[in-house]
C-alpha cells in the first residue's frame, strides 16, 4: 500500500516561491491502478516524482509498504528504487544500448549475476512481445514498442510498484490502447500496483480502478473512477468527463418552451452501471407509470472493466408520475440527475 | 636544396609531430575527460551538485583558457624543468601541450555531456543507480559520438600548438619551419611542413568524422 500523507512541495526562485504540491494524500491499495488527472502545470508530474523521491518534497511523507520513503539515506533510497519501476512519456531508452541492454540495465544496477539477468531479460521481451527486436536500436522501434522496451525496464526488477508518467502521451490512440492493455495485463498478472498520472480522461476510463482529480497543485475528488464517472462533484471533474463523454444538453432544449402541453416535462440525465446497464429499465418504467421518455442523448460505455450507460431523458406526465418514475429508476441502482424543471 | 638529407629531417619532425600530439592528446584526456564529467555533474541540479566545486574547477579553466599559449608556454617553463629536467625538444613539450589542452577537453567534454536529456539521467536515478553508474553507464556512454568528434578537435589543436611550441625548441614540424623556413629563407621546407600540417589535420578530422558517424550510424 502507499501512503501519502500531507505532501506539500515548493519551487524556490530568486524571485518567487511556486506551489507545486498543496498539502496532498491519498492512499493506492495493493493491486490497484490509480490514476491522477490534472491539466499541465497542476502538479501531477511532481507528485508522481515524489513518489521515489526524483523530487524531494518540501513536507509530507511517502510511506511504500510501510516504508518510509521520504526518511530514507541515499544508498537505502537507491535500494528502495529498485523496487518501484518507472516508465515514461518520452520512454527514456539508451541510445546507446540495443533493446536487450536496455532490458539489462536495471539488473546491472541491482548486480544481478549476468547469466540470470539475461534469462530474465528475454523473459520480460517474450512478456511484452518484443523477443524478436532483442538486438534492435531504440531509434529502429515505433514509439509503442519503445514504450513496450520501457514497461520490460520497468519490470526487470520485480517491482512492487509501477509509476507511470504520462506513458501513452506521446502514442496515437491505437498504441494507446495496445500500451494501456499491456498494463492492465501486467496488473492482473502479477497483482502490480500501478500509479499513473495523465491528462487523458481516456486513459482514466480504460485502465483506472480509482482516481484523484488534481488542480492547482490540490487534490479536488478522488474515488472510483465509476462514481466520478456517474456523479462528478467538481467542475473539474465534470470538465473532464466530457472529454471522452459527452453530456452537455444543447441550450435550446433546456429552454423549449411548451405552454401548450398540460403535463410537466422534465429532462433527466440517468447513469447506468454495471449489470443495470443491460436491463430494459426505461421501457418497463414507461409501462408501469404514466410518463412519455424521450431520448435527447445516449451512451454506452465501459470504464475500465464494467459498463457503463448514460442517457439524457425528457419526460414527460403528471408530476407525481414522473417523481414515481425517477424513484423506480433509483431503486434500481441508476444514478438520476434532474437537469431541469420546465 | 630539397634532397635526401632533408628528406630524413621532414620525415623525422612529422614523427615528433605525431609523437608528441598523440601523448599530450592522450594525456589531456585522461586529466580533461574527469575533469569535465566533475563540471557537469557538479553543476546545478545535476546528480552531484556543488556550488563550490563546479565554482571553483570553472574558473580555474576558465584562467588557463584566457592565457594565450605561446605565453602559457614560456611562463610554465619552470614546471616543464621540474617534470621533465629540460625545457627544450619533444619530450618537453608534452607539459605545456598537455597543460594547455586539459581545460579545453574540459569545456569540451562539459559540453557534450550537458546535451544528454535529463530523462535518461531520470530513469537511470528511478532505477536505483548511483552516480558512478550514472555517470559510466549512461553519460559517457551516450554522449560517444560527441566525445569523439571532440577528440578529433583537440588533436587538431593540439597540432597546431605544437607548431607554436616548435618556435621555442619543441621539435617537430614547427621547429622544422621555423629554422629552416623562416631563418635560413628555405620556402620549400616551409611549404612542405604546411601541407604535411594540413594532412595530418584533414586525417585527423576524417578520422573523427568517421569514428563517430561509425558509433551513431550502429545506433540507427
Amino acid at each position: 500500500m502507499i501512503e501519502v500523507k500531507h505532501l506539500t512541495k515548493i519551487y524556490k526562485t530568486p524571485s518567487q516561491e511556486i506551489l507545486a504540491l498543496d498539502d496532498v494524500s491519498l492512499q493506492v491499495e495493493d493491486g490497484e491502478i490509480f490514476g491522477i488527472i490534472g491539466l499541465s502545470g497542476a502538479g501531477k508530474s511532481t507528485l508522481i516524482r515524489c513518489i521515489n523521491m526524483l523530487e524531494k518534497p518540501t513536507s509530507g511523507q511517502v510511506i511504500i509498504n510501510g516504508v518510509e520513503i521520504t526518511a530514507l539515506e541515499p544508498h537505502e533510497l537507491r535500494t528502495a528504487r529498485q523496487k518501484i519501476g518507472m516508465i515514461f512519456q518520452h520512454f527514456n531508452l539508451l541510445s546507446s544500448r540495443n533493446v536487450f541492454d536496455n532490458v539489462m540495465f536495471p539488473l546491472e544496477i541491482a548486480g544481478v549475476p549476468k547469466k540470470e539477468a539475461a534469462e530474465r531479460v528475454m523473459e520480460l521481451l517474450e512478456l511484452v512481445g518484443l523477443a524478436d527486436k532483442a538486438n534492435a536500436y531504440p531509434a529502429q522501434l515505433s514509439g509503442g514498442q519503445k514504450q513496450r522496451v520501457g514497461i520490460a525496464r520497468a519490470l526487470a526488477n520485480s517491482p512492487e510498484l509501477l509509476l507511470s508518467d504520462e506513458a501513452t502521451s506521446a502514442l496515437d490512440p491505437q498504441t494507446t490502447r495496445s500500451i494501456l492493455g499491456l498494463l492492465k495485463d501486467i496488473n492482473k498478472r502479477f497483482n502490480l500496483t500501478i500509479l499513473l498520472i495523465t491528462h487523458d480522461m481516456n486513459v482514466i476510463k480504460e485502465t483506472c480502478d480509482r482516481v484523484a482529480v488534481i488542480a492547482e497543485s490540490r487534490i479536488v475528488e478522488v474515488g472510483r473512477v465509476i462514481d466520478i464517472f456517474s456523479n462528478p462533484q467538481t467542475s473539474t471533474s465534470r470538465s473532464f468527463i466530457n472529454t471522452v463523454m459527452k453530456r452537455d444538453i444543447p441550450e435550446e432544449l433546456l429552454e423549449q418552451p411548451d405552454s401548450a402541453a398540460p403535463s410537466e416535462r422534465r429532462l433527466v440525465s440517468v447513469s447506468f452501471i454495471g449489470k443495470s446497464a443491460g436491463q430494459p429499465l426505461i421501457s418497463s418504467m414507461i409501462k408501469k407509470y404514466d410518463v412519455d421518455a424521450n431520448i435527447l442523448y445516449g451512451n454506452i460505455d465501459r470504464i475500465k472493466d464494467t459498463p457503463f450507460g448514460y442517457l439524457t431523458l425528457e419526460l414527460t406526465g403528471p408530476a407525481d408520475q414522473i417523481d414515481e418514475a425517477l424513484l423506480y429508476l433509483k431503486s434500481h441502482g441508476l444514478e438520476v440527475e434532474v437537469i431541469n424543471h420546465v | 636544396m630539397f634532397d635526401a638529407w632533408m628528406m630524413d629531417k621532414v620525415l623525422l619532425a612529422t614523427w615528433e609531430t605525431i609523437y608528441m600530439v598523440a601523448i599530450s592528446t592522450f594525456l589531456s584526456y585522461v586529466f580533461g575527460l574527469p575533469l569535465g564529467v566533475i563540471l557537469v555533474v557538479s553543476s546545478d541540479g545535476h546528480i552531484l551538485e556543488n556550488k563550490v566545486v563546479n565554482q571553483v574547477l570553472g574558473s580555474i579553466v576558465n584562467v588557463m583558457r584566457s592565457i594565450p599559449f605561446i605565453i602559457f608556454l614560456i611562463l610554465i617553463i619552470p614546471l616543464t624543468r621540474l617534470i621533465v629536467g629540460t625545457y627544450i625538444g619533444t619530450v618537453a613539450s608534452i607539459v605545456p601541450l598537455t597543460l594547455a589542452a586539459i581545460p579545453f577537453v574540459a569545456r569540451l567534454v562539459e559540453t557534450s555531456l550537458k546535451e544528454i536529456e535529463w530523462g535518461l539521467i531520470e530513469a537511470a536515478l528511478s532505477m536505483g543507480a548511483n552516480s558512478w553508474q550514472i555517470i559510466s553507464k549512461v553519460l559517457l556512454p551516450e554522449a560517444m559520438p560527441s566525445l569523439t568528434l571532440g577528440v578529433a578537435i583537440t588533436t587538431i589543436n593540439l597540432v597546431g600548438y605544437s607548431a607554436m611550441a616548435g618556435i621555442v625548441g619543441g621539435g617537430g614540424l614547427g621547429t622544422l619551419a621555423y629554422y629552416y623556413g623562416y631563418q635560413r629563407y628555405e620556402n620549400a621546407i616551409m611549404w612542405v611542413t604546411v601541407i604535411i600540417l594540413i594532412i595530418l589535420v584533414q586525417l585527423v578530422q576524417m578520422l573523427g568524422d568517421s569514428l563517430a558517424a561509425k558509433i551513431s550510424n550502429r545506433r540507427r
